[in-house]
């Protein structure tokens, strides 16, 4: 969607499960954030520009990595706890330690309820700890964390470029209400319901092609298909 | 005619999707997968639960592997393993199996062998349970689909 891209808040999330990478990126884009999602901590910081620990502003570090940090704005980062490697705390203390990105809040995920991991997450400074399942109720609690770090780096894009638009964008920002993908069509959470639902995406599918996004690779077939799949890529 | 197909496989449908719920083989994190589902993301609940199928699967493979060998002693590999299975599980409404893993890992945290085992057999059980359901499922779906799209495209009555 190309529309006021600005006024979108970009959340990167890292976990190395592609089954919750699929969730949360689902449950981000239903809250209308823009997302990226990476499988490790060690991805997270070379998409931030932090790999190896040298910040991408200085012009002799990277070779391969073409991103300049501040080209690539991100309203928050929310990681899984447990990923080999790095886990989500040792990604929440670099991301800290760093100046150019400890502003940027960091929301930990677990699907394990241990009340000292959660004060450890929050005393290194998460701004949040959400048990899995996370549902979209969760993620309305991080517009104000973003909107915070949208303000002030609008504020400093000011101080740093005096631009025409400035007091319109800072308002725009400001004006963000809840949820903003009020498409929400009428599901009642009732099984009886269920089949429509499904079938009327089903129709929907059909009849708009053009905004229908392709299929996802990835599904092994050494299962039999139903053919519910076969029909949707015919179109 | 047609019209009739559809309303007997929604019926199955209902039936199908009651009884999962009433045997509590799933619940209402299963809903909120709909509800996750719209225009632009039209085969998101599709496209997860296959991904939960596959990494369920690979899961399971290499907790029975690790189970298997008679020198093992990785609990905290088995641990790990069953978090994801939990957490998965979890997100995707499928209680009998979330709650299975549950138990195994309380085996695996007291290094339970025998408990483990076990523990493995009844999650493989619930797991193929569940897996079949799905699959029957998606096949009347995919027929109630079928025949919406017969019926636009004018081969029945509107």
């Amino acid at each position: 969607m190309g529309m006021a891209a600005e006024s979108q808040f970009h959340v990167l999330a890292v976990d190395d499960s592609l089954f919750d990478r699929k969730l949360i990126e689902r449950l981000l884009q239903k809250s209308s954030c823009q997302v990226t999602s990476v499988d490790s901590g060690s991805k997270a910081l070379e998409f931030l520009g932090l790999r190896q620990g040298i910040e991408s502003n200085d012009p002799n570090a990277l070779s391969t990595a073409p991103v300049n940090h501040q080209q690539v704005e991100v309203n928050l980062i929310i990681t899984d706890y447990c990923m080999p490697g790095m886990t989500g705390f040792d990604l929440l203390k670099k991301v800290k330690e760093s100046s150019a990105f400890k502003n940027i809040p960091v929301v930990i995920m677990s699907s394990e309820n241990v009340p000292a991991r959660i004060s450890r997450c929050l005393e290194e400074g998460a701004e949040e700890f959400f048990l899995k399942p996370v549902r979209l109720a969760d993620l309305n609690k991080l517009k104000p964390h973003m909107m915070k770090t949208k303000l002030k780096n609008q504020k400093l894009e000011e101080i740093e470029e005096p631009s025409k638009d400035e007091i319109g964008t800072v308002t725009a920002a400001a004006v963000v209400p809840e949820i903003k993908g009020s498409t929400t069509t009428e599901i009642e959470i009732l099984p009886l319901q269920q089949d429509l639902v499904l079938v009327q995406q089903g129709e929907q599918t059909l009849s708009t092609t053009n905004k229908r996004k392709s299929m996802e690779k990835g599904i092994s077939t050494d299962r039999p298909r139903p053919r519910f799949d076969g029909i949707t890529t015919a179109v | 005619m047609l019209g009739l197909g559809v309303d007997r496989l929604q019926a199955d449908i209902n039936r199908l999707l009651a009884s999962l719920f009433h045997q509590g083989v799933l619940d209402e994190h299963f809903l909120q997968l709909q509800q996750l589902q719209d225009e632009t993301s039209p085969n998101f609940v599709y496209d997860v639960i296959n991904i939960y199928f596959d990494e369920s699967e690979k899961l399971l493979r290499n907790l029975r592997l690790l189970l298997m060998d008679r020198e093992f002693s990785d609990y905290k590999k088995i641990g790990l393993h069953l978090n994801q299975l939990v957490g998965s599980s979890s997100s995707i409404g499928a209680r009998r199996v979330r709650n299975v893993c549950v138990a195994f890992r309380s085996a695996s945290e007291l290094s339970n062998r025998p408990g483990c085992l076990r523990g493995l057999e009844v999650a493989e059980h619930e797991y193929h349970y569940l897996k079949n359901m799905m699959h029957e499922l998606f096949q009347v779906l995919s027929f109630i689909l079928l025949l919406h799209m017969r019926i636009k495209l004018g081969y029945g009555r509107q």
